[in-house]
């Protein structure tokens, strides 16, 4: 038995007429100690797939296991990091990690809690701004109190909804060693979420593309076999990744084409000519 | 020390005169000038207009009821006794000015007498106080009910109470209001059963609150000795006024970002944690901006509402003079015009500082 299962879920929206069918029937198991991706288009339903596994919503069928038990609410076992960072922004980093550690340890002391707060800012190194609040932080700072925050609970598993999705290519990388680090150091089971191939690439086990919504499925997995810790610049260079890379582009540059063609629709052009605009003086 | 000044200022809603405080540092005096010149000379010149349009206005009307005054006495009594009425009205003799429009320097007049009659009463009441003291303490020795002074309030008295008043009624509506609001806020059954009602009492004219509230505390208060006037005139002002705080707290709860209510439920944060951690910091923008508009509704009201209840105060203050009909009346009225105008300006600036301080939103209000 996985550690998280997904047996034939679905996820619809609305009913009647305006029924959105979102996701259908994914099968999904990802083993302890595990980092799996997930790449897909915008809007093919990777949110909604999130919020079903976090425990934000129920399936319409289907079953979403995790440790054999069915989720039915959300936990402090699956920590969440999301894409718009989604801090509170009356409260400072330390107030915002504070939230979820004394949610997380309520029967803990006041000294332990603050020790907590103050070693995870550190593991971000955001501590020369612990006092700040998030509209004083640039984005990259903003989630790296996400991931504090989901890290501070001590979640079994990590679930990241495109953590990185709306920063700039360098930030984006710094935070990406950084949470591999975080992930390696007590080896928990991570869900990545995201539109970046090459993120996905570098960072995961295992990558499965969401074919795009409606309707959305899982497609066919590609196993990435290359050591940790991973060298960017290394990876250009390694035959497994370029194998892997291309089989996997050239897979979603074919379902992407084939939902061009699906939601193609051929519009009569009117018969339109340019009016003569010359001045006759 | 500049910058602790300019702090201060901005604080206190004196921006404006940041030029001054920045030209006399000796900071760059070609931009603060001109700085000057719009923020400060610009809004005088303005005033200046003000006055001297209403100087024009008052003038011309004062001309119109004085020609109407001679020629009516004219037609009436003849010649003698119309030539008569001229002399007294260009005398300046109080008996026969013609009642219209005062002037802003007859205003600022009535102003001083305003002042000077609450310092006159000011006096006549601590002389009062001296008087009695010894009898007092005899009194309430035997158990008596002391004498307190009863003579007619002074202009500033009015104002005091006016804003005893206003406060007693805004808080009223704040602890009736935003309780209820975050109730309805939280859940959609709740809103949409009342929402009826709200929409329904909402738009009822403060007159209607006033008879509402009189019909119920005047049974109440059957027992009571004393004035009720000021419980009614309250308890009106804080029914009128509530309605935009109840409206505002619901909205601001029930639309709380989706990503913050996210994470509380991620957090699994407890319901009260949920209230008070999240949603509230949250609508809290919101809750203030109704607060704002109940005590400027407030504010409004209280003065038709004193002046129908015959509670004292400013409105009741105005309607007295109206009724009176002296020469000086007009302008007394006036001058309690700018006053209120005044406080109520004075009040919705102490609201917009409080929620500048509370409020994560650190927007510039409007």
């Amino acid at each position: 038995m996985a550690y998280l299962e997904l047996n034939n879920v679905s996820k619809t929206f609305g009913t009647g007429d305006s029924t959105t069918h979102v996701l259908d029937k994914i099968n999904l198991h990802i083993e302890e100690g595990e980092f799996v991706a997930i790449v897909g288009f915008t809007g093919s339903g990777k949110t909604t797939l999130v919020n079903l596994i976090n425990g934000l919503d129920t399936p319409t069928s289907g079953e979403v296991l995790f440790k054999g038990k069915p989720v039915r609410d959300t936990s402090h076992e699956r920590g969440v990091i999301f894409q718009n960072y989604s801090l509170l922004p009356w409260l400072t980093v330390y107030q915002n990690v504070e939230m979820a550690v004394k949610e997380a340890f309520p029967n803990k002391t006041k000294a332990f809690r603050d020790a907590r707060i103050k070693e995870y800012v550190d593991l971000v190194s955001l501590s020369p701004a612990i006092n700040k609040r998030p509209k004083e932080l640039s984005g990259g700072m903003r989630q790296r109190v996400s991931v504090a925050r989901a890290l501070s609970m001590d979640p079994e598993m990590i679930l990241m909804d495109e953590p990185l999705g709306a920063l700039d290519a360098l930030t984006r990388g710094n935070l990406q060693d950084e949470i591999l680090n975080i992930w390696n150091k007590n080896k928990r089971t991570a869900l990545l979420i995201t539109n970046d191939v090459d993120e996905g690439l570098y960072m995961a086990d295992r990558i499965i593309p969401l074919r795009p919504g409606p309707n959305a499925t899982l497609g066919p997995e590609f196993k990435i076999d290359i050591e940790r810790p991973r060298d960017k610049a290394a990876l250009n260079d390694s035959e497994e990744y370029k194998k892997t890379r291309n089989a996997l582009i050239e897979y979603l540059m074919d379902i992407g084409s084939e939902r061009a063609s699906n939601t193609q629709n051929l519009y009569k052009l009117p018969d339109l000519q340019p009016k003569d605009l010359r001045w006759d003086f | 020390m500049k910058d602790a000044i300019l702090r201060t200022l901005r604080f206190l809603g004196l921006g404006f005169l940041e030029p001054v405080v920045r030209l006399a540092a000796g900071e760059d005096s070609k931009k603060n000038t001109i700085e000057i010149l719009k923020k400060i000379v610009a809004p005088i010149a303005s005033i200046l207009l003000f006055l001297g349009v209403w100087y024009t206005g008052s003038k011309s009307l004062f001309n119109t009821e004085a020609n109407y005054t001679i020629e009516k006495a004219r037609k009436e009594q003849g010649q003698v006794e119309a030539d008569k009425v001229k002399a007294c009205i260009e005398s300046g003799d109080l008996s026969c000015q013609p009642n219209t429009l005062p002037s802003p320097s007859q205003v600022w007049a009535s102003y001083k007498l305003l002042l000077k009659d609450h310092n006159t009463i000011t006096a006549d009441k601590k002389a009062f106080k001296l008087r009695t003291a010894a009898l007092n303490e005899k009194r309430v020795a035997q158990g008596k009910e002391p004498i307190v002074y009863t003579g007619r309030p002074s202009f500033v008295d009015q104002i005091k109470t006016s804003i005893k008043t206003v406060f007693a009624g805004f808080l009223l509506a704040l602890l009736i209001a935003t309780p209820i609001g975050i109730i309805i806020g939280l859940s959609e059954t709740l809103r949409t059963s009342f929402n009826w009602l709200i929409q329904i009492l909402k738009p009822v004219s403060p007159v209607v609150w006033l008879l509402l509230v009189f019909m119920i505390v005047k049974t109440m208060t059957k027992d009571a000795t004393g004035d009720t006037s000021f419980i009614i005139s309250f308890i009106s002002v804080g029914l009128c006024s509530m309605w935009a705080t109840l409206v505002n707290t619901a909205m601001g709860v029930s639309s709380v970002d989706k990503d913050y209510i996210n994470v509380a439920k991620v957090l699994k944060l407890g319901a009260l944690q949920k209230i008070f951690k999240v949603i509230l910091p949250a609508s809290l923008p919101l809750i203030f901006t109704g607060l704002r508009i109940t005590l400027s509704v407030a504010w409004m009201v209280l003065i038709a509402i004193e002046l129908l209840a015959q509670s004292p105060g400013l409105g009741s203050f105005v309607w007295e003079e109206f009724q009176n009909g002296a020469n000086d009346s007009n302008s007394k009225i006036i001058v309690a015009m700018f006053v209120i105008g005044f406080i109520g300006f004075l009040l919705d600036r102490i609201m917009l500082t409080i929620q500048k301080f509370i409020s994560f939103d650190k927007n510039e209000g409007i």
